[in-house]
């Protein structure tokens, strides 16, 4: 008799857990999922893009690039082509960084049409390509050494 | 001619594979014993065979013979020997002879110890380590072939990925996450062992494989600690742990197995949880190959996704039929897996277990779930998505400290019966240590209630679990009139799983403060600088002297020559660099640590002026991070301890308090 009760009891116990923990799980996901966007789609969303954790992925715009380098500010547009999107970010951008460097931009979309970035990485691919003038690691380290004497 | 031998070595290997497994359950279900001599030669000369075809493939790495497929791809001239001998893990067909080879050897050893035990045990689980074995094989011959021709042959190649030879620690990290991962097939194997040969019922199959299983998990745990390192030191982030699936994947089987650790004690104690620790280790084995299968087919993207292609396919053919087959097993076997014992107090060392399980689980399914997520969202609704880091924290944070608080509070509970007035004494310590702990990260400025929470938790499981130690020695110096140092020798001597368990308590007491005091004080700032200026952060003063050129055989580097100032006194110089490589574009950032026993001070160097004018550098203040690898060292010195053999026993202390037949059946394989 008591150990039938006591196999409800625990069944009920063990329900009652898995729910509470699904609901956890739902609720911490549906929250935190950052969806890989690119311009277009984000301007697609409307209201619903923004405050959302984004991953932004598109090319910097030629020109659009404005770096503080006091201030560590960097502000640039990110381009797919079709849609435009301005990003504000703090910090100094990776080496690679420059006009028509295809980047990734996490961060949040906010009400005032700035995306609003917390990390910022360069894409690139991992098949080797030769890099093109100014951006050849000898000549990068050349000049690095005329100037410095060293 | 080293590429022939090479392969040739793994066919015949798979032939003698596929024979032995055949062979084995013939020869059982026979009663042909003396046939079981030819099934364990399988598996010694499989080891022999995979030896041969993995010194091979290391001498085609350093000879560079770049008509072997895998060398031509990873090898390169101007890669320094010891990059070059450790890219045998650089690249998905290389790892997969290295876990061939580390499986190999595994099986040859744990045969090797027991082929004369009776019954049908080992030979089963001699079959099942034959056919992981030969699983791997087959993607040596198919999907993962290192060893294709190369025509016409090159005459330099690339090299390895170049975030692979930046760093000493890949050749550590790899060869540990092997020995851990792979190790954990051996407990497998004598689970499957058991439930084919029917001796569930008795503990035999936790007994025979209990070193090997701590072995593996301290193998895993030391990888996971050295993987946090590799990427605390390479990346230029400031971080080690980003709930990376890559991360996730080596995380979530550690944390079945550890579980798996506690709970089989309840079953040799109590004769409880038979299923429950069935499922737990064959759960640990499906857990490490998942992994395997995230790492190596592709599917998400990171420095170990290493190609894509067709392995996927097999991999998760793979573990449906380990699914499928285990789970057949374990309910033909379920009748024989019934508790002995019972839960007889709530206020036990088995409740504390048991919530330990509960907890363990429910944090591993909430990293499954967070890892596998973005997979399902992008196959059922086309969407790219990944789950960030809030998600696992938000998650995580309470299990963690929840865990931690159990730590401290289950040695300290009595076996079988309820805790009695003496409970206050033994908590007593965890209680002074843990509060001071909090009052000081109050006083430091913490506000946050989860990290205060941690940090009265770790002080507490630290305060508990040295004190066993004190408690114990203490014991035998008034019984045996030893010296304390002895006694405490003797101690943990006589009972080295437990005390080796408490020592690794310690080592993740240490982890955890590391981890709560650098993500709750943490402080960093980056600035662009001039020679001759400087930054200040969280009162560490660095100035910026010179910027520099270097010309290194396989890369350049450039690098910024930083002074951590005491006042005018130089007290460090710190030099980070960025590392070109010929192959990537991108250069390499080479962050550079200097650490203290209080923290780190973590260089990264972000941008430079050509003309060397000025840098740009991120400087962070990292407050007890080297408390985590300090804590890994300690976690696997506890692993090792819980390892060696037993010496002969001392007598026990009389006054060794509560558990009711003092550890006895605890310790003693």
């Amino acid at each position: 008799m008591t150990s039938k009760r006591t196999k409800w009891g625990a069944l009920a116990a063990v329900g009652i857990l898995v729910v509470a923990f699904g609901w956890l799980i739902y609720g911490g996901l549906d929250s935190n999922v950052v969806y890989f966007l690119q311009p277009k789609e984000l301007l697609a969303k409307g209201a619903e893009g923004y405050d959302k954790p984004v991953r932004l992925g598109g090319q910097v715009k030629p020109g659009s690039v404005v770096w503080d380098d006091k201030a560590l500010d960097l502000r640039f547009t990110v381009t797919d082509g079709t849609g435009e999107v301005a990003v504000h970010s703090k910090g100094a951008p990776p080496q690679m960084f420059k006009d028509g460097q295809g980047v990734v931009v996490e961060g949040r979309y906010g009400r005032d049409g700035v995306f609003k970035s917390t990390s910022l990485m360069v894409k690139h691919s991992n098949e080797y390509k030769a890099p093109t003038e100014g951006e050849r690691p000898a000549e990068m380290y050349k000049s690095l050494m005329k100037s410095t004497g060293t | 001619m080293t590429r022939l031998l090479a392969f040739d070595a793994i066919v015949v290997a798979l032939v003698i594979t596929s024979l032995g497994a055949v062979l084995g359950p013939v020869a059982v279900v026979k009663g042909r014993r003396d046939w079981l001599g030819y099934l364990y030669a399988a598996v010694y000369t499989n080891f022999v065979l995979v030896t041969v075809s993995t010194l091979a493939l290391i001498y085609g790495l350093v000879t560079h013979d770049f008509s072997i497929s895998y060398v031509a791809q990873v090898g390169s001239r101007a890669t320094p020997t010891f990059y070059t001998i450790i890219s045998l893990w650089g690249a998905l067909e290389g790892s997969i002879v290295f876990w061939a080879w580390v499986l190999a050897m595994y099986a040859a050893a744990v045969v090797w110890f027991n082929r004369k035990r009776e019954g049908n045990l080992v030979p089963y689980a001699a079959v099942t380590l034959l056919v992981v074995t030969l699983f791997f094989h087959i993607l040596l011959v198919g999907p993962a072939n290192p060893f294709q021709p190369v025509f016409p042959v090159p005459f330099d190649g690339p090299g390895p990925n170049p975030l692979l030879q930046n760093h000493i620690l890949m050749g550590v990290h790899p060869p540990l996450l092997y020995l851990g991962y792979v190790g954990l097939t051996v407990p497998f194997a004598f689970a499957v062992g058991a439930m084919l040969s029917g001796e569930v019922a008795n503990d035999d199959w936790i007994r025979l494989t209990r070193r090997w299983t701590i072995t593996a998990w301290g193998f895993l745990t030391a990888a996971i600690i050295a993987g946090m390192w590799w990427s605390y030191e390479v990346l230029g982030w400031g971080g080690y742990w980003a709930w990376d699936p890559v991360e996730n994947a080596s995380f979530i089987p550690w944390l079945t197995c550890t579980a798996y650790l506690h709970s089989v004690m309840v079953q040799e104690r109590r004769g409880m949880l038979k299923l429950w620790n069935l499922n737990l280790m064959v759960g640990t084995f499906v857990l490490t190959i998942l992994g395997t299968f995230l790492t190596r087919s592709g599917i998400i993207s990171s420095v170990h996704a290493f190609t894509q292609g067709t392995i996927g396919y097999y991999f998760l053919g793979f573990i449906a039929v380990v699914l499928v087959s285990t789970l057949f097993l374990v309910a033909g076997n379920s009748d024989k897996l019934a508790s002995e014992g019972r839960l007889d107090a709530p206020m036990s060392r088995e409740t504390a277990f048991l919530l330990q399980n509960l907890f363990f689980t429910v944090f591993m399914l909430t990293v499954l779930i967070g890892t596998l997520f973005p997979l399902v969202a992008e196959a059922v609704r086309g969407v790219k998505v990944s789950v960030g880091t809030p998600f696992f924290n938000k998650m995580s944070l309470p299990l963690m400290v929840a865990l931690l608080f159990l730590m401290g509070v289950g040695p300290a509970l009595p076996w079988k019966k309820a805790a009695g007035p003496e409970l206050k004494g033994k908590l007593l310590p965890g209680v002074v240590l843990g509060v001071l702990f909090m009052l000081a990260a109050l006083f430091a400025g913490a506000r946050n209630a989860y990290s205060l929470l941690a940090f009265l938790f770790s002080g507490f499981a630290l305060g508990v679990n040295l004190d066993e130690f004190v408690r114990g020695a203490n014991a035998r110096v008034r019984a045996h009139g030893e010296l304390w140092p002895v006694a405490l020798s003797r101690l943990v001597g006589g009972n080295r799983r437990r005390y080796g368990g408490y020592v690794s308590h310690i080592g993740i007491v240490l982890v955890a403060l590391g981890v709560t005091a650098s993500s709750t004080f943490k402080k960093e700032q980056e600035a662009t600088l001039k020679p001759g200026e400087s930054i200040t952060v969280a009162g560490h003063t660095l100035r910026f002297k010179t910027a520099w050129g270097r010309e290194e055989p396989q890369r350049q580097v450039i690098g910024a020559t930083m002074e951590w100032m005491d006042g005018d006194r130089v007290r460090a110089v710190i030099e980070p660099r960025m590392n070109y490589y010929p192959t990537s574009q991108q250069p390499v950032p080479t962050p550079e640590v200097k650490s203290t026993l209080r923290g780190d001070i973590y260089l990264n160097l972000m941008a430079f002026k050509q003309d060397g004018s000025n840098v740009t550098v991120k400087v962070i203040w990292e407050p007890l991070v080297p408390w985590i690898w300090l804590g890994g060292f300690v976690l696997c010195f506890g692993a090792i301890i819980g390892v060696l053999p037993q010496r002969k026993r001392y007598a026990d202390a009389p006054s060794e308090p509560a558990p009711s037949a003092p550890q006895l059946a605890e310790g003693q394989p």
